[in-house]
């Protein structure tokens, strides 16, 4: 089954990349007063067992998609994606 | 060869600064060795480990976070858990973060620049294995070059870093966002150092500042006594 797993910087952690996004936001002359830049990873299981999907994306995000002590990440399997 | 302490050099896809680790090492009178990411076992008699500086694995999802499953980490982590010592430079500190063999974790610099600068780090403890001939305050200027070196750990891991002595380098003006402005850590058993500073690139006065050369020293020193069993 697919899912996708979204990674964002923790809040009140500094986002760089946000911040500069910002600036260039604002260059066009959009008024916003924020940006946040995380990552999407599209993902696809030999499983079709949602729940088994859902803990072994828990895990590989915890493991290697996402840096727990700076980054967030939410699962959307695919019905709910 | 000049028979001084077996340092394994790692090279990961992407490294680059390996070949300069190995040339300083050798100018301060170690013996240093190439190590594959894909082995699997240190040779016999490793006295020390270094990982090196680059962009391994192109840096892919976030900077050492593939490298830290390369076949070889599994071989450095014992040889860390066993008292050896390692060192990680730039992308090898990235590395040892990501492998939680040492705290915290290196963000995009704040201004979101690259930086290729000389700067002064100061010794901030000397309870390290690597600290040999290191005193509290002692100024070293090394260049650092790096878009993510921006040094972070909540407020409590800072303290505790801190107060156990494990903030070896702090540099002295802020130069990328770092929290408390700390250049390089040490685990808690001291003889894990990473630091985002190049002492490999600041060993030969011909080439510029020398002061990688307290650094690297402070290795081989660790390498020399004899922490590791077996």
């Amino acid at each position: 089954m697919k899912a996708t797993v979204l990674i964002r910087p923790k809040q009140g952690i500094l986002d760089p990349q946000g911040e500069a996004v910002v600036g260039s936001l604002h260059k066009l002359g959009f008024p916003v007063t924020s940006a946040r830049v995380g990552r999407l990873v599209d993902v696809e299981l030999e499983t079709d067992n949602p729940v088994e999907a859902r803990a072994a994306l828990d895990r590989m995000s915890r493991e290697l998609l996402a840096n727990p002590l700076i980054e967030s990440f939410t699962i959307e399997l695919g019905d709910d994606a | 060869m000049s028979g001084g302490p077996r340092i394994a050099v790692v090279t990961f896809p992407g490294s680059n600064d390996d070949g300069d680790a190995m040339l300083a090492l050798e100018l301060l009178g170690a013996e240093p060795f190439r190590v594959w990411h894909a082995d699997r076992a240190l040779p016999d008699r490793t006295a020390g480990v270094v990982l090196p500086g680059g962009f391994s694995y192109g840096d892919y999802l976030r900077c050492g976070a593939i490298a830290r499953f390369a076949p070889v980490m599994e071989a450095v982590g014992a040889f860390a858990d066993a008292g050896g010592p390692v060192l990680g430079i730039c992308n090898g500190f990235q590395i040892l973060c990501e492998a939680g063999l040492l705290p915290g974790v290196l963000r995009l610099n704040r201004q979101q620049q690259f930086i290729c600068a000389d700067v002064t780090v100061t010794v901030e403890s000397t309870s390290s294995a690597f600290a040999g001939t290191w005193e509290v305050g002692q100024e070293l200027v090394i260049p650092i070059k790096h878009g993510e070196g921006n040094w972070y750990g909540n407020a409590e891991l800072v303290a505790s870093l801190e107060a156990q002595g494990q903030v070896a380098f702090r540099y002295e003006t802020d130069v990328n966002g770092a929290v408390g402005r700390i250049a390089g850590v040490t685990n808690e058993a001291g003889n894990v150092l990473g630091l985002m500073p190049h002492p490999e690139h600041a060993v030969d006065a011909l080439l510029g500042p020398t002061g990688g050369v307290a650094v690297l020293e402070g290795l081989l020193a660790a390498a020399v006594a004899p922490a590791v069993a077996g």
